[in-house]
């Protein structure tokens, strides 16, 4: 396996949640990730996200390693639980705090803290200089 | 496209009792599918929605697809 294909795998099996998404929860590029970010915090979750942007060798070792070809990818525990459709029909039927109290017990309610970690050091081509 | 999303998923779920497919945007690379199927029965969601992908592995890996929503259910 590659050195990124490593570090995408111990992102998910070191993260208790994590989204991989197109931006950050901060500047959220996508209607679909957003629709996944935004379903993790009406129960109040805290998660972490990766941003496939800045390189699309992300999208393609992540896709080889989950079998699932579309972003956002969100896991729980290191188990690939949805992209946004399946996040938002979990979150609205309430089986989404289920599988997070089953995956991590009470842990993912600390305060429902969100931040973007790098698994490469590029950066976004797209992203606007602030 | 639609119909061509529409043939590809009627042949891989050929039991089905609905399959819809709808073009979002108007613009043919945005889509909505709905499969009813009862092969969907006891599998999870990851798993209902990744037999949808594998039938439209070849519209997505050749870019026709820009966005899928997909909804899946077995047979009520």
């Amino acid at each position: 396996m590659s050195d990124l294909s490593n570090r995408i795998q111990e992102t998910i099996e070191t993260e208790p949640v994590v989204a991989f998404i197109k931006g950050t929860h901060e500047q959220c590029m996508c209607g679909n990730s957003e629709r996944a970010l935004q379903s993790l915090r009406s129960v109040g979750a805290s998660f972490t996200a990766v941003d496939v942007l800045p390189d699309p060798a992300i999208r393609q070792e992540l896709s080889a390693l989950s079998s699932w070809p579309t972003i956002p990818q969100v896991f729980v525990g290191g188990e690939l639980i949805g992209g946004a459709d399946i996040v938002q029909e979990l979150a609205v039927t309430g089986q989404l705090e289920a599988k997070l109290n089953e995956k991590l017990g009470d842990s993912w309610r600390n305060g429902g803290e969100e931040r973007t970690v790098a698994v490469t050091d590029r950066q976004d081509p797209f992203r606007l200089a602030r | 496209m639609s119909e061509r999303l529409q043939t590809l998923l009627q042949g891989a779920f050929p039991d089905a009792r609905d399959v819809e497919v709808v073009d979002r945007t108007g613009g043919g690379d945005h889509f909505h599918v709905t499969v009813v199927s009862p092969r969907f029965a006891g599998l999870s969601l990851v798993d209902q929605h990744r037999l949808v992908y594998d039938a439209l592995a070849e519209p997505l890996a050749d870019g026709t697809i820009h966005e899928l929503r997909i909804t899946t259910r077995g047979d009520a």
